[in-house]
């Protein structure tokens, strides 16, 4: 078995790029996963390759790309849940201190906490309360619990059920319950929107907000750029794997566009702005990529796109861009 | 309402059981009825010879040896319902006494060793799955494919070797020859007896309900509630308490109150080897004399025995499902 | 810059070029086994009484017993004795397993039947049943291998019927229905090639449990006939012997023995594998 262990030095300029009052720090990530593929041939699939991102506490950060891209592994890879035969790459900075595996371990659940995607995600056979139950340290948790579901709009009755008797939009809330009795600082949000109807949707919005208002930072992870757009401080566009632009929100909206084809493709894409179906798919994750991961889809594309990797540049005001043209 | 589900559930075993029963008794008369066994000589055995016709013929005619089988079947049937099983040929008494006295043994051994057999099952599944792919892991599966592959007496007469002969711990168990059965015997000889065919039950039926409960952790590991779980932070132990044990033991132990059957056929060698005067040593007598009564009892009696053992484990499982589907935690 | 990484899994999944080279192995383990039995005559395993209850040497790898016999090449005929009993009822219990199984998929009454008889069966002790039907048919190799043949078959039966339930619904199952093609020919045609790997998997998997049944039934006396030397005599037997100190007797046939059933469990489930690999 051959690993290709990928090394890549920052830059001094890099360095000084990066400012010191990050809560979250992630440059270069990547994340290969080793399988047994057709045959008895090893098969390493990309999932993440180049990953950006940067957060500051009570900003809340959207990582939009599609669905099944997977983003969900991302979350996996920070709080480092990642599967066994998986292997990470890339530097992740949590208060500008390396983010080691021993951190991490010790950080997950406490500073740093995840709402996660699935609502099949509470143990099935424990009372929802008692699940809620595990951030608090203080005396008294059962009040404080039906407290905090009061706050977000759960029956305090709801804390002796167990899950497979609340709906999705409960335990949505539980999740929300959790962060809110929890003292973490940074929370990611694996696609917190997701089978949620118009008014459920704005609800957790507005609770994520919320979080973040109490000076927590919020990386949000979905594939549906509107609901990124109405809470959003930054939108990172993850596509390929890579993060291919952080656009401030405010600009965005100011422009009308965003400076990535990809993420133009997504943002024309919503109804709103012409319902211009996107016509690409995400490259298959076994594949090695020369150039631009997107450059067989870019209408701009030209021979150097092709052959050159684009690296994410800065392009003013904490934006970056992965293009040579934008 | 629980109580009202449980209820209805078992009364709808408890029914179908009693179809299988009656279809067990019919299968088990009928396969007797074929057999070569000449009732009359083996109710006499070496008396044949100073027996008279005369007197063959009325115990010819008490059995109704002579009567059409159906006729003969009905009668035993009756008999049956009223609880009378016969006599017994071999210890010339009362079936249904004989297996009482011998199921208290028998009882002794299987529960021991099932007890054991299911925590350390269970200790050893966990341990296997919450380390998949370590050597633990591997260890413990390698253990458990060679006890699949390992007859039950055979572990008996090395535990017999290694225990009673080289370290003296225990009776050797053969002072009578196979075959006899040994009236005498105290109870602290007992005591002494069923330590060891215990311990070979327990080792060997550790291994099902390891193999099965190390699946079932990997299952729940696999769960969206544990990749939850971790995410907060819990691991190892603290994983195992919360979430884990509480996923695994009643499916665990479910599946072991399955393995009656197994559980019966394993004492049946286990009291062979180690001369157990226990339902198991009873039917091998049974059927090396021809008893046919005594057998069939002893039939009807362990299919009595694992229908229990299904009923725990199906109302077990009843409960579970119930209780998640009206809310309540366990 | 130091990148914090874990290495990957620690165990790689096994990749299908070993499964196929422990498969070959395990098949030549199998050969010696069968050949090697068969080619054992009287004169090895004749009594000798200059050479009786010798422990394992280099001359009687697995020593002599109390007639002089050695027990290397008692054991070797024994395993094969074993490995036939074992074929033979195997193979009469996948027939049993494939007929009920094509028969319950035929409509939703023998369906019925087939699952009161797996119910039926399931509800007495295995062990039981073989004693009772040994018992029935007077002991020797009949009574054990109708026995394992009537009692091993209804795990397979639900693995099999199972597959052509789904298989069933199958579509191309259903154009050939629509077609007017007959019940014979879809299952030669559809059911028997699909359900071929299964069989075989079932087939040989049959073959553990078979040989532990027969051994424990012949151990316990309703088996096999005192002079053919099978394991289960060989052991019963060895227990007499016991109090003079021959272990041996025991250790090695035993040992044989689990490597012959642990043998078939492993090919049973290297060819499950290779046949649906995950």
């Amino acid at each position: 078995m051959n690993i290709v262990y990928k090394f890549r030095d920052e830059t001094n300029e890099e360095i000084e790029k990066i400012k010191s009052n990050f809560l979250l720090e992630v440059n270069h990530l990547s994340l290969t996963i080793e399988r047994v593929g057709k045959g008895s041939d090893v098969e390493h699939l990309h999932v993440i390759r180049d990953f950006h991102l940067n957060i500051h506490q009570g900003e809340v950060v959207a990582i939009v790309g599609a669905s099944g891209s997977g983003k969900s592994l991302l979350a996996d890879a920070i709080l480092g849940i990642h599967p066994k035969n998986s292997l990470i790459e890339g530097n992740i900075k949590y208060e500008n201190q390396p983010l080691t595996e021993k951190r991490k371990k010790r950080l997950r659940g406490n500073d740093i906490l995840l709402i996660p995607q699935m609502t099949n995600a509470l143990d099935p056979l424990m009372k929802a309360g008692k699940q809620v139950e595990s951030f608090i340290k203080q005396k008294n948790k059962q009040k404080i619990v039906k407290d905090i579901f009061q706050k977000v709009g759960l029956d305090p009755a709801v804390y002796h059920q167990i899950p497979s008797t609340l709906s999705g939009g409960m335990i949505r809330r539980i999740f929300i319950a959790m962060a809110l009795a929890s003292k973490a600082k940074l929370i990611i949000a694996d696609e917190p929107t997701n089978g949620l109807d118009a008014e459920a949707l704005d609800e957790l919005l507005f609770q994520l907000k919320m979080l973040a208002n109490d000076n927590r930072g919020i990386v949000m992870i979905t594939h549906d750029l509107e609901a990124a757009m109405k809470i959003a401080d930054k939108i990172a566009v993850f596509y390929a794997g890579e993060t291919v632009e952080i656009a401030d929100r405010k600009n965005v909206r100011k422009a009308g566009k965003f400076r990535h084809p990809y993420s133009r493709a997504l943002w024309n894409a919503l109804p709103q702005n012409g319902f211009v179906p996107i016509e690409c798919s995400q490259p298959s994750p076994a594949e090695e990529i020369i150039g631009c991961s997107f450059a067989s889809y870019c209408p701009e594309a030209t021979k150097r796109c092709g052959t050159e990797k684009p690296e994410l540049r800065e392009v003013g005001n904490g934006e970056m861009v992965r293009c040579f043209y934008a | 309402m629980l109580a009202f589900h449980i209820g209805k559930f078992i009364l709808k075993r408890t029914l179908k059981f009693v179809t299988l029963l009656f279809a067990v008794v019919v299968l088990t008369f009928m396969l007797v009825s074929l057999s070569p066994v000449d009732p009359i000589q083996s109710y006499l055995g070496a008396e044949m010879m100073v027996v008279s016709e005369e007197q063959k013929e009325e115990i010819a005619e008490y059995y109704g040896v002579n009567q059409p089988k159906l006729q003969q079947f009905f009668k035993w049937l009756k008999m049956f319902l009223q609880g009378d099983l016969g006599t017994s040929l071999v210890y010339r008494q009362d079936v249904l006494s004989i297996i009482q006295e011998k199921f208290v043994a028998s009882f002794a051994l299987m529960a021991l060793s099932w007890s054991m057999a299911g925590i350390l099952g269970y200790a050893l599944g966990v341990i296997a799955g919450m380390n998949k792919g370590t050597f633990a892991d591997r260890a413990i599966k390698l253990y458990c494919f060679v006890l699949a592959s390992t007859p039950t007496f055979w572990i008996a007469i090395l535990l017999l070797i290694v225990f009673s002969l080289w370290l003296g711990l225990f009776p050797i168990g053969l002072g009578t020859p196979i075959g006899v059965v040994s009236e005498q015997v105290t109870w602290l000889d007992r005591l002494k007896h069923i330590l060891l065919p215990a311990a070979t039950l327990s080792v060997i039926g550790v291994s099902n309900i390891t193999l099965h409960t190390r699946q079932k952790v990997i299952d729940v590991l696999d769960s969206e509630f544990i990749r939850f779980a971790r995410a907060k932070g819990e691991e190892g132990f603290t994983l195992f308490k919360r979430h884990v044990f509480r996923n695994t033991l009643f499916p665990a132990i479910s599946v072991h109150f399955a393995s009656f059957g197994e559980l019966f056929g394993g004492a049946i060698l286990a009291e062979q080897v180690f001369s157990y005067p226990g339902l198991g040593l009873a039917i091998v007598q049974a059927g090396l004399n021809s008893d046919v009564p005594l057998m069939m009892g002893i039939v009807v009696f362990s299919t009595f025995f694992v229908f229990i053992g299904n009923l725990l484990a199906d109302v077990l499982y009843t409960m579970i499902d119930l209780r998640m589907k009206n809310g309540e935690a366990i | 810059m130091k990148y914090h990484s874990i290495s990957f899994g620690t165990r790689m999944a096994i990749s299908r070029k070993g499964l196929l080279l422990k498969l070959l192995g395990l098949l030549s383990l199998f050969l010696i086994f069968v050949i090697g039995g068969s080619f054992i005559g009287e004169e090895q395993i004749e009594a000798n009484m200059s050479q009786k209850n010798l422990g394992p040497s280099i001359r009687h790898l697995f020593g002599t017993d109390w007639l002089g016999r050695d027990m290397f090449f008692r054991t070797l005929s024994g395993l094969h004795l074993s490995f036939r009993v074992g074929l033979f009822s195997a193979a009469i219990s996948t027939l049993i397993a494939l007929i009920l199984s094509l028969l319950s998929s035929y409509n939703k009454y023998f369906d019925a039947m087939v699952t009161i008889l797996i119910d039926l069966l399931l509800s007495i002790p295995h062990l039981v049943t073989l004693i009772l039907i040994a018992f029935v048919l007077g002991g020797g190799v009949k009574g054990v291998v109708v026995g394992i043949a009537l009692t091993h078959w209804p795990s397979l039966t639900r693995v099999l019927r199972a597959e052509l339930m789904q298989m069933k619904t199958a579509e191309y199952v259903q154009i050939s229905k629509k077609l007017g093609k007959s019940r014979i020919w879809m299952v030669r045609n559809h059911f028997l090639p699909q359900i071929l790997p299964q069989l075989l998997v079932g087939f040989i998997l049959l073959f553990p449990h078979a040989i532990l049944h027969e051994s424990a039934i012949t151990f316990l006396g309703f088996g096999l006939s005192p002079e053919q030397p099978a394991i289960g005599i060989i052991l019963a037997e060895s227990m007499k012997y016991l109090t003079a100190g021959m272990w041996w007797l025991v250790l090695f046939p035993g040992l044989s023995l689990i490597l012959m059933v642990a043998m078939f469990e492993a090919m049973g489930n290297n060819f499950r594998k290779m046949f649906n690999p995950q």
